[in-house]
């Protein structure tokens, strides 16, 4: 049991008639990067929230490394840390500040709180910000020091959420390398996104949370395997081809395979990617010129669609209830 | 991992490694205690003031404005003199500033809870209340900043009190720790509603009453009686008595029991209030 940094049992949290949380199990072993992914609104939020020890569940059961969130909260509150989805730090002080007050709230001394403090601003690259006020830095200024302000006492478990949403991509490639030089020291990172690509590129193991409930949980491989092992897309050069080629496919992949409205294109889900070779042959066999052809893994977004039957990409809907 | 080389351009990059050995050296030091924490708040609040100093302008400038226009306006028709209405007037209208800069408290509780940094002080394993205790702490600067204005705006009018500094330090001590019990009920409210907006519009609801139906202005003598009945239970009358018993020199007795009952109630009752909204706040 201790072994595991998060485990939940049947996690409900109501908001009016809106079920945020609708029965969340989890069990996430320590170490590395644990994903949360979902559209907003899904409960992700809500989930950290409660694991964080800042609001409390309806129903169920969450521990955090062991202690329970309601009874030992304290406890668990001296193990993690929280970067909220909006900056969690005060935007009147400036950098140094913010991480002494910290620090001096974890009992640093005075110098030794200026010491942690100057330490974490030169790691994060804001030395030189240092003594400007917070509301003045760049928003991959802003989210890199909420994160040092996270790390001012070393967290076994880190909970972030949504950390690079609303950054520029090299500022979200930053967050990355943040993110991997945690799980390198040994941190267990619970991450929320709503980006596909950052669950594939961080997370060694993913819940996928619709409507408070989790749908799918795995690595991002398993995931996709789920979906069938990817797809082929082929353009034939010339369209007066497409039906023949369409036969040839379907007899040597063995599955369906689909005309697009591109008057060249088709596209098979595949099953067996062992097949695809011998299609090949046997598209030029029949003397088949082919444009264009590519074998794709499928995309977490396809898992989504596959696993919700609805996209994943951000709506425009109100923000997730806090 | 990769190590990307870090980016030659002006913004500085953060350093995985650096920040890995920040990781290593980050142990916990020993838990600093209830007191500490709540004066590290303080600190925080004392900083605001360090970076915006313009949020002092409302509590200097509306006490001066307050002091003239009571003494200037009405001293004639309800005292026969402004000299005689300032000596009445000074010790209550330091308690009114104090209580209406007291409401700015909740406003930024509230403004703390709506930018998130309040859920990273809820996060940390400190003493759950210090960070309200510290901010009421830190208001208690501008509440003597408050108190110190008024007080010299009533000297220029003539206000000469009996007490001495020595009376008036002592009616500002009571003041400072009613102020400081009165202000749970502003954080409370701050827990409770969603907006800035509408905490300041119920405080204003709030705070009228506790003001203008009290003896700050006018010998409650001259008041119907239902109105008199509210007066006499008030505790601003009660704390607005002892500050101006001990401002004029006269001993204060009973009502600084008055006043000492009324501060804790109003804590063991709002603070409570408040610290049940804080575990779980909108």
């Amino acid at each position: 049991m201790a072994d595991l940094a998060i485990e939940t049992q049947g996690l409900v949290k109501v908001y009016g008639a809106t079920r945020a949380l609708d029965g969340i199990d989890l069990a996430i072993p320590r170490g590395g990067v644990h994903g949360f992914l979902g559209p907003n609104g899904a409960g992700k939020t809500t989930a950290i929230r409660i694991l964080a020890t800042l609001i409390r569940p309806d129903a169920g059961t969450a521990r955090v490394l062991g202690r329970d969130v309601i009874h030992q909260a304290h406890e668990v509150r001296s193990l993690v840390s929280l970067t909220g989805q909006f900056a969690s730090i005060d935007e009147d002080l400036s950098g140094r500040e913010n991480l002494r007050l910290i620090a001096k709230l974890y009992g640093y001394g005075g110098a030794s709180a200026t010491g942690r403090a100057d330490e974490l601003l030169e790691a994060f690259g804001l030395d030189d910000a240092a003594a400007k006020q917070v509301k003045n830095y760049s928003g991959g200024m802003r989210r890199r020091m909420d994160i040092a302000a996270s790390l001012v006492a070393t967290p076994e478990v880190l909970f972030l959420d949504e950390p690079t949403t609303g950054l520029d991509p090299r500022s979200r490639n930053e967050v990355w390398d943040i993110v991997r030089a945690l799980v390198a020291h040994g941190t267990t990172v619970m991450l929320t996104t709503q980006y596909l690509d950052e669950a594939d590129q961080l997370a060694d193991r993913i819940s996928v949370i619709d409507h408070g409930r989790i749908i799918a949980e795995g690595t991002s491989t398993e995931l996709k395997a789920s979906v069938g092992a990817g797809s082929l897309h082929v353009r034939v050069m010339h369209r007066d081809d497409r039906e023949r080629a369409r036969g040839i496919l379907i007899r040597e992949l063995g599955v369906e395979v689909e005309a697009m409205s591109d008057p060249q294109a088709l596209v098979a889900a595949l099953e067996d990617r062992g097949r695809v070779t011998r299609a090949i042959t046997a598209l030029e066999d029949a003397r088949i010129e082919l444009a264009q052809l590519s074998l794709g893994q499928p995309t977490l977004d396809e898992v989504f669609l596959a696993l919700t039957g609805h996209a994943a990409e951000p709506g425009d809907d109100a923000e997730e209830a806090a | 991992m990769t190590t990307q080389t870090a980016p030659q351009t002006a913004e500085a990059a953060p350093r995985p490694a650096a920040i890995a050995s920040a990781l290593a050296s980050g142990s916990r030091p020993r838990r600093p205690g209830a007191l500490s924490e709540s004066l590290t708040f303080g600190w925080r609040a004392l900083l605001k003031i360090k970076h915006s100093p313009e949020q002092l302008l409302d509590v200097t400038l509306s006490p001066v404005l307050m002091v003239l226009l009571f003494t200037y306006l009405f001293g004639g028709a309800i005292a026969g003199s402004v000299e005689d209405y300032i000596a009445f007037l000074a010790p209550g209208v330091l308690v009114q500033s104090v209580l209406i800069v007291s409401m700015y408290t909740g406003a930024t509780l509230r403004e703390d809870i709506d930018k998130g940094v309040f859920d990273r002080f809820r996060a940390l394993p400190i003493w759950r209340p210090s960070a309200l205790v510290g901010m009421l702490l830190g208001d208690t600067v501008r509440y003597t900043v408050a108190a110190a204005v008024t007080a010299i705006a009533c000297l220029f009018i003539g206000w000469r009190p009996a007490g001495g500094v020595a009376g008036v330090a002592a009616g500002t001590a009571v003041m400072l720790v009613f102020a400081f019990a009165l202000s749970w009920i502003w954080t409370f409210i701050a827990m409770l509603v969603s907006s800035q907006r509408a905490l300041m519009g119920i405080a204003w609801i709030a705070v009228m009453p506790l003001v203008f139906g009290s003896n700050i202005f006018v010998d409650p003598s001259t008041m119907p009686g239902w109105l008199q009945g509210w007066v006499d239970v008030n505790p601003v009358s009660h704390a607005v008595t002892a500050v101006r018993d001990l401002m004029n020199g006269v001993s204060a007795g009973s009502e600084l029991v008055w006043v000492a009952g009324w501060s804790a109630a109003l804590v063991a009752v709002f603070g409570t209030l408040t610290m049940w909204r804080y575990r779980d706040p909108r």
